[in-house]
């Protein structure tokens, strides 16, 4: 039974990044904006992240670098796509190799370096309960605040006049805009906010997921969290199943690797890989109802004045 | 005070011809004060990058290398891009041609096989990238699936395959453990242009590339196709193009480039098959055909521009001790600065001020 135990723990930190910057992703695509730049934004919010909190001790301050990082790098993409008009796609795509190589010159003195990796919940009583005990009660702030950011953004999206507005926005800008809603300002607001949730993901890897920094520790997570986005159909909800498959999938991998098996390693590291393009092709084929993405999406918009 | 854009009645060629050298002005100019930030004296550090490269024979062969699989890769690529046809996995199909054609030079290894060898090793790495290019390809035209993230998740899977094959079946026995094969034997190498130096046979590929998509774009129906459906989908329709076989066709032609480009590296420059063998040639590419403004001319210009800031960021490690991630930086800069003056040829951008007046005049 505690091997159960590790391995749902296991699971919800290796989901928690994954649903962090999915769920920014979903809000931003909701405005009908496709930023394909979260694997650039994270890795830099983890660099950030994990300088501030080695210069300070701190991982709250460490979490706010990397989410400052992340936003910087939103309002890059914003200035592009929709100052500019650019194809969001290929500014995507620039984002990311600059995300890359910026972190590496952040994150250089950080390798090898060590923290405290950030604190989990002890609530005497409660978290001692044998088997869902440190399940429910254990867990590190990311965990709580990532799902208490998922049902934030559903109550935002469905339950506000705002959300109504966004949504609107991402379906139907030219309506939008006819209306009097000011596209691109609600654009920006999202693209920051996707931009603030994937440097917080980020963030999360070297400050609670492994409590060090290296070059490229994303490891293709930001992109993995652009196919939640569509494995969800853009419903918060089902981000949560989503994110939590596929943190089972790379730890159930990560354990068979250790109980070995015969099949060689590299094998099962690029199960979760596989499984993102077997997952996005089953859910495009399951669709013949016509597409659930927001009808605008990685369109530009030029306001006609 | 607001940012306005107004679309050009007319594409400014003028700009179309100039922009891109805007951009890599813009580049230089930001890069010159990261230089400043890191304590470098940007002047000194922008001749290591950009001029001293040009100054003797080893690196302005090394500058041809490099550029060879880039503008190999970026001709492939910007065929997809004008078909509006998202390829972004290029650097796995240049890692699976490799694979796949070094199948056969370690098959072949020791024993007594002629001079086929080398060209049957150069249709398999093109044969296996264009395959692994399908993959996302059919899975966008048959089932939908996005093709930008399939095509990237294959690259991981392409990593970890090569990784398996170099640390298991294909490990040289005699080479103390390294994850490498063997050398491959001369027949299944690619020979050098000129004696002892660096320069091989694929430059002269590389050309041919250039040439037939020049040709391609220019002069056939199937160029023109590539470039409606891209241009003007519902034109496209109504041409009674088929936009699915075009995905299809871009992604197979850029896939076969790009392995082509793999194993002409692997069997030229490196020698034998080992991890690492792109310094991400697949991802820089992309820069490389945005550059060049999706012309294969252009992109035969901008191939030998990128392949000089991979050996300056080389050099500048070496002799300035500036962290190699800067040329990453300068690239994803140099991308991000060509996209937004791409912006300026299609629209013209101002700067209004008290803009309330402006729109209550026009509305």
């Amino acid at each position: 039974m505690e091997l159960v135990e590790a391995i749902v723990l296991a699971v919800l930190a290796a989901s928690t990044p994954l649903l962090i910057a999915a769920t920014g992703e979903l809000v931003a695509e909701r405005a009908g904006v496709l930023n394909l730049g979260v694997e650039g934004m994270m890795i830099v919010g983890a660099a950030c992240g994990f300088a501030a909190a080695w210069l300070t001790g701190s991982t709250t301050l460490g979490a706010l670098c990397g989410i400052v990082a992340g936003t910087l790098l939103s309002l890059i993409f914003a200035v592009m796509t929709l100052g500019l008009a650019v194809n969001q796609v290929a500014t995507g795509l620039a984002l990311t190799i600059l995300g890359i190589g910026l972190s590496g010159l952040i994150g250089a003195r950080f390798v090898g370096e060590k923290i405290t990796p950030a604190a989990h919940l002890q609530i005497p009583g409660l978290t001692d309960i044998p088997l869902i005990g440190r399940i429910l009660f254990g867990e590190d702030a990311f965990v709580y605040l990532s799902l208490a950011l998922v049902v934030g953004v559903w109550l935002f999206l469905y339950r506000t006049r705002a959300g109504l507005v966004l949504r609107a926005i991402g379906d139907n800008h030219v309506s939008a805009h006819a209306l009097g809603y000011p596209v691109l300002r609600i654009r920006l607001f999202a693209v920051m906010f996707g931009g603030a949730c994937a440097g917080l993901a980020g963030a999360y890897l070297p400050l609670a997921y492994t409590p060090f920094f290296i070059p490229g520790m994303t490891a293709g997570r930001g992109w993995i969290a652009l196919a939640l986005v569509v494995f969800s159909s853009w419903q918060p909800g089902r981000l949560v199943v989503g994110a939590y498959l596929f943190g089972a999938v790379t730890i159930l991998q990560l354990h068979a690797q250790g109980a070995g098996f015969g099949i060689p390693s590299q094998f099962m590291s690029a199960l979760p890989y596989l499984a993102t393009v077997i997952v996005l092709v089953l859910i495009s084929r399951a669709r013949t109802g016509g597409s659930t993405a927001p009808a605008a999406l990685g369109t530009v918009f030029v306001p006609d004045r | 005070m607001q940012l306005v854009l107004e679309k050009r009645a007319e594409r400014s060629n003028a700009i179309a011809l100039i922009s891109p050298l805007i951009a890599i002005g813009l580049t230089i100019v930001t890069m010159s004060i990261l230089f400043a930030i890191l304590g470098k004296n940007p002047i000194s550090a922008l001749g290591v990058y950009f001029i001293d490269p040009l100054t003797d024979s080893y690196s302005l062969q090394e500058l041809v290398v490099k550029a060879t699989p880039l503008v190999m890769i970026a001709v492939g690529l910007s065929l997809c891009y004008l078909a509006n046809a998202w390829n972004i996995g290029a650097e796995g199909q240049f890692l699976v041609g490799a694979v796949a054609g070094s199948w056969l030079a370690v098959k072949t290894q020791g024993t007594d096989a002629g001079y086929w060898v080398l060209p049957a090793m150069l249709l398999l790495g093109a044969a296996a990238g264009a395959l692994y290019a399908l993959i996302p390809a059919i899975c966008k035209v048959r089932f939908g699936a996005s093709e930008i993230l399939t095509s990237l998740m294959l690259v991981y899977v392409a990593d970890l395959f090569l990784d398996y094959l170099v640390r298991g079946p294909w490990r040289d026995p005699a080479g103390f453990n390294f994850p490498t094969t063997a050398e491959f034997d001369p027949v299944a190498t690619v020979p050098v242009l000129i004696e002892g130096g660096r320069l091989h046979l694929g430059a002269i590929i590389a050309l041919l590339v250039v040439a037939a998509a020049t040709v391609l774009l220019g002069r056939t129906i199937k160029g023109f196709e590539i470039r409606v459906v891209g241009a003007a989908p519902r034109a496209a329709g109504f041409g009674g193009f088929n936009s699915n076989q075009l995905i299809l066709l871009t992604f197979a032609i850029s896939g076969a480039l790009a392995g082509l480009a793999g194993i002409i590296e692997v069997a030229g420059p490196v020698g034998h098959l080992q991890p690492g063998i792109s310094p991400g040639y697949g991802f820089t590419a992309i820069i490389v055909a945005f550059l060049g403004r999706l012309n294969p001319i252009g992109i035969l210009i901008a191939g030998l521009f990128l392949a000089l800031t991979f050996i300056g960021g080389e050099q500048a490690q070496i002799a300035m001790k500036i962290p190699l991630d800067v040329t990453k930086v300068f690239q994803g800069i140099l991308l991000f600065y060509v996209l937004a003056c791409d912006s300026l040829i299609l629209y013209r951008s101002r700067l209004i001020f008290a803009s309330r007046q402006v729109s209550s005049g026009t509305g």
